[in-house]
This record gives structure tokens, C-alpha cells and sequence, in this order.
């Protein structure tokens, strides 16, 4: 039986797509976890919201809508070029495959990059609460929980850009050796759904906090 | 209906009320609402009694009836009888319903405000005591004495973290938290002494931020005040703080600022920039003096400054007391 | 152990791929790691237990003479963290559920071995941290990490704590994302969603709860975390925060956990009853989609919790009302676990008075949370003894008598051993009683008024302190008992055959005692239903061949 077994099958699987789907049905799961630990966030994002809507609009002048605007392109054509590398790496174009997930983290990396100036610029303002922060006379609670909010949300969704930078480039490495062919890409494809989903939250955090109540 | 069935439960309570003179297995009742809710309790009691007797008779019943090795018919034992699942479903829902219906009300009449409030106390917690006052001045730490017969309500906030004012003889229970008023209503109907529990873990001397409700006849009650009477009421100590953080320069009617006026304030309706209403109680004026940005009178500027950090919770009481008061003289004569 | 390992003969997954550490720190067996897991978890529960005990001593007397107030509050929050993610959170999931539903449902493993060994993993660096922070100096918040205490004022290794937490709930994370995709996707041939076992259904119903309501929990203790450090002003209201909604968010996740710490225990009694009744459940539809109904429901009475909180009247009316609706299908258990005895051939072997202790515990846990969900009722009990008292008669009364039940049931099939039985039901009596005399007394206590979390008291609560102070040593004496033959059967039990029970089911059916490595030579082919009982057992032959066999070898039958 093991010599006729395909060598990307794994013991406890029967055959190729009993694998496929297990692996996409548990990144699927994990993305409705995520989902949650971002849902909690943002529920406290509109308590508060609403409890200091001047506050917020005025939060919201405090950030640079440009940059905001220029990571929001960057990580939707980063997507584009993860689901370029998805689709190569389902036809067995592993060589392509790499090359895009390649661009894919030079994306990533600008944005993190883009991010970091944002959060010195916040610094350098004052703009930090608990850490360095000037009290701000017309909105003594609620601005600074606003920039909380921000750090935290930001925050978290940088931390999983920059996980998900370390997955994208274990995966340049594994197509440019070959291991994915059109039958075995699961992996491959999860990391697309991964990287999908932290462009979605940011897609939803760009609005929330650089857009609304401008 | 109803009202026979909680004067049945009643007349089951009262001799077990007796038995348990002794504070052993019965909390003394020491207000309107006790009697109340031990009936609904006892009901509870009852109905969960039987049900958990019927649960554990059947399993001792089958246990021992339909033992291995006994001679009994076992023939065609029953699988899914939809009728039976169904029966119990809508049964059990049915109960349900009717004890949230009997709870529900009883919750309703005892949390929400009295028709009449005979007497206003205010109180405030900290890492571990109870500070009350009364609003003709004097105030008590960790005991609160209270006349008999009389419809109370306690307007409670915490300095530091969140307590939970709990009278066990008198039913009730509420948290106290910090910077937010939360209120409790009852009326002591028996004289004594009772337990005051902080029913809310607080830190480090939690069981011990306990104190005693004095429960006394309205005439000790009164003499009791007329001897611990200071020379100034809550209201005209708040006046005091009113005139020396400056509020008067702009809220005085001939102030040459223009500030809404607060005479008149108290219970009345105010509207808002941005064309909301909001009654002018506890919460909102507290809210204008902390954070004044937040809910601006209409036809007037943002251009009070907030007094976070500079007022402490029992100065705001008074402030809010003296502000009332204004609402007060305005209706009385 | 190790030598009694080897005692078994034939090849099995205990002696295929040797015994070093290193066959068990680095294995991908599912049944390993369940094992892993049983003593991890056991552990925890002795350290869990040692702090419930110093409490119960503590309130022997009414004022404060064996610790001081600080180290009282430190037992108490310490027994709450710890029992609550270290031990109930993991127990029948970690441990049965790992070692029996890929048998159960006919797989050789888990869809992720090793992430299942991640899992594993995870929980220990959780643990290790959360005990280091005990180690260190300990945590005073209750185990409810309540703001602003939590957040500004406590004085000890909150941070910390709350780290080990976090990382524990990725570990049950990783375990719930694989019982679902196992279930779904590793199913037998013949094997259908309704021919599952009912222990199946109520971990994957648990495994949907941990799945959405375990990184609320985690994001709120990091914001609590980040509070404390950097100083945001989140739920400190001193900063404009709410307190209230870390309530919020708190209980969206632990009232569901309470689901996910009982769930498990409903399907390993609805296996006991069924066997030992030996015959097939009552309703089985019912029973399975309750758990569903549980686990979704579940998500939204988490109010109920904060009736007195300062939470609007029109809240409290709603989640009361969802509270009574979540008390419908665990009714629907209840009944249909005591109509699947009418008509029985009943053993009362020590699996089976567990299983019965639970359905009267649980009953009666149950319907004083009928009582808590009266929000008028709360007003009055709301943390006070009287909640203490129910959710132990859940937690321990239900989840650690199902535990204590599964280990019973499954031990044989786990070790290959037999324990002895009389002991096993001397120990199910003694906790049975021992239980109901520790938090029985506390049902009286809550009425009187006795609030939760408190190191001295008035005077008139002695008695009943004592009454279960005294019990609490006969539940402990109890749970000593088994931890003492249960060893003593590694080395010296009878041989268990593979079915010693006569039971239905994959792994009493298709495997050997203790199962091999793959679980089964050929993956079978499904074609009967779950519980079975009107059909003698697939393995009769092999049942009868291995009892001959230790006829003829007489005393040998002992090693």
C-alpha cells in the first residue's frame, strides 16, 4: 500500500484530496478565529466610538490619510500577486510561483515599512498614549483612547503581516524547490487565504480610522 | 391568581422564617421586597425540588428494576418517541417561560425607582470602606443608619475599583463602579441591625469591607441626626466648592460669560447641539463638569474647561447636591 | 510504568516505536499525545486541588489565622486559573477526545499530527508560565480578571498570568481546529454524520465553541496586558474607559467556556449510559443536536452574569430569557439519558456510577442555574456562595465526574489493564458523597448572604463552613483513592481483552487492547449504527478467544 502511496501524502490521510480538503477546511476554521480576535477589537472600537464621536473624528485628522491611502493600494496589489502565486503554483509553475510570492513580501515589507514611519511620526507628536503623550485640552479621554485603539488594532494586524511575511517566504523556498506540484499545493493555498484575510482586516481598519468623521 | 400562589408560598415561608430565628439556614427580612423574593425563591425551590426528587427516583427505580440479571420485560425497549421528545421540549419551555415571566416582574419592581423617594443618600466606596452621607450633612463610614418605613434610594460611586453594595436581610445588591452612578432602592421594614456586604472582589481587604445598616424607628432616627448634625448640609458645602473652583464666574445668572444657567436644571430637559435630549440627572451633570466637550447645551460654546482630576468623587456629590438644591428652592415656593 | 508497558505483549502504539523520552516528547500519535495530556492535566488538577484544600482549611474558622489576606486572595485566583485552562478546558477534550476520536470515527490519526503535538505544546509553555507567575509571587485578581482591578490596581504578576492564558488558549485553539476537520473530513467508509458516536457530537459542538469564542478572551486579557504595561486607558475609567465592557467581553468568552467545560462530559455519559444500559441511547437525534443547540445558544446569555452590574433592566429581561431557552437542551439530556435506562440491562460497574452520579449532579447544578437565571433571584445571590456552589456542582459534580468516568470506562483500552473494582466503587461513593456534603452546605451559605471570595466572615456562617471543610477532606480522600490503584494497575491489573465491557463502538469493536499505532490494520468499513446493542459485538470471537486464553494460564492472568 506505501509503495503506491503518493511521497506528499501524509500517513493518516487516504488519498490526495481527503488531504487537500482537511488542510483547506482547518485554514478556513483557523480564519473564523481570527475573525473573532479581530471582532472583539473592533466591538470596542464602536463602544467607544460612539461614546466620543468628536474625539474620533478628530483622532482621525491626526493620521496620515495619504499614507493610508498608499499602503491600502499596496497591500490589494500584493493580494493580487499572492493569488498570482497561488494560481502558478496550482498549475505546477513552481519557479513563477516563487517569483511572486517574492514580490508579494517586497509589498509586505513596504507596508511594514510605511507603518513604522506612521508610528515614529506618532512619536515624535506626542501621539503615543501611556508611553509619550501630551494631554490634549478639548478631549482628555477620548482622543487618547482613540490612538489606543489604533496602536492596538494596527498593532496586531502588523504583527500578522509579519507573520505572515515569514509563511510567504517559506513558501518562495519550497516552490522554488519544487515541492508543490498540481496535485499537492494545499499549503500554498493557505497561505494565499492567510494573506487574503489580514488584506480584508486592513481593508476594514483604513476606513474606521483614517476615513470616517475626515 | 398569582397573588394567591405567592400568599400560599408565603404561608409556607413564615414558619420556616420562624425556625430560622437562629440566622442558620433562613436570612432574616428586613425589607419591602425580602418577603417577595424568598416566595418566588421558595417556588423555585419547590419545582426544582421535584423535579430533581422525579429525576433521581427514576434512576434509582431503573437502576434497580432493570439490573442485569433481573427477570423483567425487556421487550421492545422504546427508541425515539417523537411524541414524548416533543412533549418534553415544549413542557420544560413552558415552565421555563413561566418562571422568567414570574421573575421578570419581581426583577422590574425592585430595580426600578419607587414612585416616591422619601429619603436621598448618597454613597461612596473605596479600597475598603463605605462612606454614606446624608444629605443634612452628616456622613458615617461604614455604618449607614436609616429610619424604618421609610422609601430609600442610595446614589453609589466607587473612587478606585469596582465594589458591590449588598445588604443579604434586605435583598439587595448592586455594583458600584467608578465614574458612574449606579442606584439601589428599598425600605427597611423592620428595626435591627444587618450585615453590609462589598459583594464584588476589590483587592486585598475585600471580606473585610463589611459595615452595618442601622435600621431605627423614625424618631431615633431623627434624634440620632439632630445629634450628629454638622453646621452645613451636603448642599451648602457644595455651594462652597461651587463659588472656589470658579463655577459661579460664568454660571451665575449676571456673570458677564454666557453658561446655561443651572437654576432650574435638575430633572428638566436639555437640549443638545446636536438635537438630542438628555434629562439632566446624576450622570449628566457629572459628565458636563468632568467632560464638557461631550454633550454641549445647544446655543452655547465649548468653552468649559474640564475639571477631571481636580474634583474627587465626594466634592462632586456635593457639587451635584448643590446643584439640585437650585432645582429644589425653584419648586418650592 | 515503562515496565508494565512492556508487559503487554503483542505490537501496540505503547511499545511500537520504542520508549525512550524522545518516542514521547517528539511523537505524532494521537493516543500518545492524549496520554501526554492525561498527565500533564492531572497534574494540574493536584495543584488546583492543593489551593481548593488551603481555602477550605482557611474558612474552617471565621477569622484570619492560617494565611493572610494577600496569600488567601492568591489561593483563589490561582485554584480559579488554574482549574478553569489547565484542567477542565482540556481535560475530556485533551484527553479522550485526542486518544479516541480518530478511533471513534475509524482514522489512523488526527488531520494534523503535529500540530496536535503543537497543541500539546502550547499548553505547557502556558502552564509553566502561568505557574511561574504562582512561583514568582502569585495573582490576586480572581481568576475573572475584573477592571479596573485587574488593569490599574493589583499589585501582582498580572501580566504575566494573563501571557500564560493566552498562549494555553491557542493550544485548546489548534485541538478544536483538528477535532473539526478530523470529524469532518477522516470519517470511515459507512461511517455517517447520525452513526457517530454521541461523544463525537458533543466535542465537535465544543470544538465550534472554542473555536469563536477563545480569541475573544485572548485579545481581551493582551488589551488588560497592554493596559497594565504601556498604560492605555481601555477599561480604566479614570481614562474615560468602560469597565463594563471588559465584563462584556470576559463573559462572552467564560459563559461559553462553561459550555466547553461541560459539553465533553454530556457525550462520555451518553457513551456510559448506553452501555452499561446496554442499549442503544434514547433519541439519539436529540441528544446530538442539543449539543449543537448548546454550543450556539451558549454564545448569547453571557449577561446573565452581570444582572446587578449596572447593566440596563431591558439587558438583564433579554439574556434571562436566553438563559431559560440554553436550559432546554440540556433538559432534553437529562431526560433522555434517564429514558435510555427504562428497559435496560443495567451494570452499576464504577464507569456507570459516575456516569449516573453526573446526570443527578448535573440536574441539580442545572436547575439552581434555573435559579441564577432569575435575574430577581440573582439580585440576591449574585456573588455570593450560592453561585459558588452551582457552578461547582457543574464543574466538579458534572465535568470531573464525567472525567473521572472516561478514565474508568477507557483506562483498559488505554493500558491494557483492569483496576480493581471494588476499590473503583468505594472511590465513586466516596466523592459522590464527599461532593454533595462540601457544596451542598454552600447552596445555604449563598442564601444567608455569605459572599464568594472572602477570607474572614461573620460568625453565624461557622457551622456551614465547617460542614464542608469536612466534606472537602472525604472528596480529597476520594480523588486519592483512584490515583493510587489506578497506578498500582499499570504494574500488577488483570489483562484487559479488547472488550471487557462488552461495549459497541470502533474502539472496542476493531481495535486490540491497547490499540496499534495506525489504530486498525485495515480502516473498517462502517455498517451499523452508534450503540448497537440489539447485535452482539463484532469481536465476540476474539473477546471469548483472549478470555481462554487467560483461563488457561490461570493465576498467570496477574503478572
Amino acid at each position: 500500500m506505501s509503495s503506491q502511496r503518493h511521497t506528499s501524502l501524509l500517513h493518516q490521510f487516504n488519498d490526495l484530496e481527503q488531504q487537500r480538503l482537511s488542510y483547506e477546511v482547518g485554514m478556513w476554521i483557523f480564519l473564523a478565529t481570527e475573525f473573532l480576535l479581530f471582532g472583539t477589537m473592533f466591538a470596542g472600537y464602536m463602544v467607544y466610538r460612539t461614546h466620543f464621536p468628536a474625539a474620533w473624528a478628530a483622532g482621525s485628522q491626526e493620521l496620515n490619510v495619504l499614507l493610508g491611502l498608499i499602503n491600502t493600494a499596496i497591500l490589494l496589489i500584493s493580494s493580487m500577486f499572492i493569488a498570482l502565486a497561488v494560481r502558478a503554483g496550482q498549475l505546477g509553475l513552481g519557479r513563477s510561483a516563487a517569483k511572486f510570492l517574492l514580490v508579494t513580501m517586497a509589498l509586505g515589507s513596504m507596508f511594514l515599512a510605511i507603518k513604522a514611519y506612521e508610528y515614529h511620526d506618532k512619536w515624535s507628536h506626542h501621539l503615543v498614549p501611556g508611553l509619550n503623550f501630551e494631554a490634549h485640552p478639548e478631549h482628555p479621554f477620548g482622543l487618547p483612547l482613540f490612538l489606543s485603539f489604533y496602536f492596538t488594532m494596527t498593532g496586531v494586524h502588523a504583527f500578522h503581516m509579519i507573520i505572515g511575511l515569514g509563511i510567504v517566504g517559506l513558501m518562495a523556498f519550497w516552490c522554488w524547490r519544487g515541492r508543490f506540484t498540481a496535485e499537492h499545493n494545499s499549503p500554498l493555498v493557505m497561505t494565499g487565504l492567510y494573506w487574503h484575510f489580514v488584506d480584508i482586516v486592513w481593508i476594514y481598519l483604513y476606513p474606521l480610522f483614517y476615513l470616517i468623521g475626515r | 391568581m398569582r397573588r394567591l400562589l405567592v400568599y400560599l408560598v408565603l404561608l409556607v415561608s413564615a414558619p420556616v422564617a420562624a425556625v430560622a430565628q437562629e440566622r442558620m439556614f433562613w436570612p432574616e427580612q428586613a425589607s419591602e421586597q425580602a418577603p417577595r423574593l424568598d416566595a418566588f425563591y421558595l417556588a423555585l425551590v419547590a419545582i426544582n425540588g421535584a423535579v430533581m426528587v422525579l429525576i433521581a427516583a427514576l434512576i434509582i427505580v431503573f437502576a434497580w428494576y432493570y439490573r442485569r440479571g433481573s427477570h423483567v420485560n425487556r421487550r421492545f425497549p422504546p427508541h425515539d418517541l417523537l411524541l414524548l421528545e416533543t412533549s418534553w421540549i415544549v413542557g420544560t419551555l413552558l415552565i421555563f417561560l413561566a418562571i422568567f415571566a414570574w421573575s421578570t416582574v419581581l426583577f422590574f419592581r425592585v430595580q426600578s425607582p419607587p414612585s416616591g423617594i422619601d429619603l436621598d443618600i448618597y454613597a461612596v466606596a473605596r479600597q475598603w470602606m463605605w462612606k454614606f452621607q446624608h444629605p443634612e450633612g452628616p456622613s458615617e463610614i461604614n455604618e449607614l443608619h436609616l429610619p424604618v418605613g421609610h422609601r430609600v434610594r442610595l446614589t453609589m460611586v466607587s473612587q478606585d475599583v469596582i465594589h458591590s453594595f449588598f445588604v443579604p436581610a434586605f435583598r439587595v445588591k448592586m455594583d458600584v463602579l467608578p465614574g458612574r452612578y449606579t442606584s439601589v432602592y428599598f425600605t427597611p421594614t423592620r428595626t435591627g441591625t444587618y450585615h453590609l456586604f462589598c459583594a464584588e472582589y476589590c483587592g486585598t481587604d475585600h471580606s473585610g469591607m463589611r459595615g452595618q445598616i442601622i435600621v431605627m424607628e423614625p424618631a431615633d432616627y431623627q434624634h440620632w441626626l439632630d445629634g450628629q448634625r454638622p453646621e452645613t448640609t451636603l448642599a451648602q458645602e457644595g455651594r462652597i466648592l461651587y463659588l472656589r473652583h470658579g463655577c459661579s464666574g460664568c454660571h451665575e445668572p449676571e456673570s458677564q460669560i454666557l453658561a446655561p444657567s443651572l437654576r432650574g436644571l435638575w430633572g428638566s430637559s436639555v437640549r443638545l447641539e446636536n438635537g438630542e435630549r438628555v434629562t439632566a440627572d446624576h450622570r449628566y451633570v457629572r459628565d458636563a463638569i468632568l467632560l464638557p466637550q461631550r454633550e454641549i447645551v445647544a446655543g452655547y460654546e465649548p468653552i468649559m474647561p474640564s475639571y477631571t482630576g481636580v474634583i474627587d468623587e465626594a466634592d462632586m456629590l456635593r457639587l451635584l447636591e448643590y446643584i439640585r438644591s437650585l432645582s429644589r428652592e425653584e419648586a418650592a415656593p | 510504568m515503562k515496565e508494565a508497558m512492556i508487559g503487554q505483549p503483542g505490537r501496540h502504539y505503547l511499545n511500537e516505536g520504542g520508549f525512550g523520552w524522545k518516542s514521547w516528547l517528539l511523537t505524532t500519535d494521537h493516543k500518545r499525545i492524549g496520554i501526554l495530556y492525561m498527565i500533564s492535566i492531572t497534574s494540574f488538577f493536584l495543584l488546583g486541588g492543593i489551593f481548593a484544600l488551603l481555602i477550605r482549611l482557611e474558612l474552617l474558622t471565621p477569622q484570619a489565622d492560617l494565611v493572610s489576606s494577600e496569600t488567601y486572595n492568591r489561593l483563589f485566583t490561582m485554584h480559579g486559573v488554574v482549574m478553569v485552562w489547565f484542567f477542565l478546558i482540556p481535560s475530556i477534550p485533551a484527553v479522550f477526545g485526542n486518544f479516541l476520536i480518530p478511533i471513534m470515527i475509524g482514522a489512523r490519526d488526527m488531520a494534523f499530527p503535529r500540530l496536535n503535538l503543537a497543541s500539546w505544546y502550547l499548553f505547557m509553555l502556558g502552564g509553566i508560565v502561568a505557574i511561574g507567575a504562582i512561583v514568582i509571587g502569585g495573582v490576586d485578581t480572581g481568576w475573572t480578571f475584573y477592571t479596573p482591578y485587574s488593569s490599574t490596581y493589583a499589585n501582582a504578576y498580572v501580566v504575566l498570568t494573563v501571557i500564560g492564558i493566552f498562549i494555553a488558549g491557542f493550544g485548546t485553539i489548534f485541538t478544536a481546529i483538528n477535532f473539526i476537520v478530523t470529524t469532518h473530513t477522516m470519517r470511515a467508509p459507512g461511517m455517517g454524520w447520525f452513526r457517530l458516536p454521541l461523544f463525537i457530537w458533543s466535542n465537535y459542538a465544543t470544538a465550534i465553541i472554542v473555536i469563536l469564542a477563545t480569541p475573544v478572551i485572548g485579545i481581551t486579557l493582551v488589551l488588560v496586558g497592554v493596559e497594565r504595561l504601556l498604560g492605555f486607558g481601555i477599561f480604566d475609567p479614570a481614562m474615560g474607559g468602560d469597565p463594563l465592557l471588559f465584563q462584556h467581553m470576559f463573559w462572552f468568552y467564560s459563559h461559553p467556556a462553561v459550555y466547553i467545560m461541560i459539553l465533553p462530559g454530556m457525550g462520555v455519559v451518553s457513551e456510559l449510559v448506553a452501555c452499561f444500559a446496554y442499549r442503544r441511547i434514547f433519541g439519539y437525534i436529540f441528544v446530538a443536536f442539543a449539543s449543537i443547540a448548546i454550543a450556539l445558544l451558549g454564545f448569547f446569555v453571557w449577561g446573565h452574569h452581570m444582572f446587578v452590574s449596572g447593566q440596563s433592566l431591558f439587558a438583564g429581561l433579554l439574556f434571562s430569557l436566553l438563559s431559560y431557552l440554553v436550559a432546554v437542551p440540556s433538559a432534553v439530556k437529562v431526560f433522555n439519558w434517564t429514558a435510555t435506562l427504562y428497559k435496560g440491562s443495567i451494570r452499576l460497574e464504577a464507569p456507570m456510577i459516575y456516569a449516573l452520579g453526573f446526570i443527578g449532579l448535573f440536574t441539580l447544578g442545572g436547575l439552581t442555574g434555573l435559579m441564577l437565571a432569575a435575574a430577581a433571584i440573582d439580585i440576591h445571590v449574585h456573588d455570593t456562595y450560592f453561585v459558588i456552589a452551582h457552578f461547582h456542582y457543574i464543574m466538579v459534580g458534572g465535568m470531573v465526574l464525567a472525567y473521572m468516568g472516561a478514565l474508568h470506562f477507557w483506562w483498559p483500552k488505554i493500558t491494557g489493564r483492569l483496576y480493581p473494582n471494588g476499590w473503583a466503587i468505594i472511590a465513586a461513593i466516596l466523592i459522590f458523597v464527599g461532593f454533595n456534603l462540601t457544596f451542598f452546605p454552600q447552596f445555604v451559605l449563598g442564601y444567608l448572604g455569605m459572599p464568594r471570595r472572602y477570607h474572614t466572615y461573620p460568625e453565624e456562617f461557622q457551622m456551614l463552613n465547617v460542614l464542608s471543610t469536612a466534606g472537602a477532606t472525604i472528596l480529597g480522600g476520594g480523588y486519592a483513592l483512584p490515583l493510587g490503584y489506578l497506578l498500582w494497575s499499570l504494574g500488577w491489573g488483570k489483562r484487559a481483552g479488547p472488550n471487557p465491557w462488552d461495549a459497541r463502538g470502533l474502539e472496542w469493536e476493531m481495535t486490540t487492547t491497547p490499540p496499534i499505532k495506525e489504530n486498525f490494520e485495515v480502516i473498517p468499513l462502517v455498517e451499523r449504527e452508534a450503540y448497537d446493542y440489539a447485535e452482539p459485538a463484532l469481536n465476540i470471537g476474539e473477546q471469548l478467544r483472549f478470555e481462554r486464553e487467560m483461563a488457561a494460564q490461570g493465576e498467570k492472568g496477574y503478572r
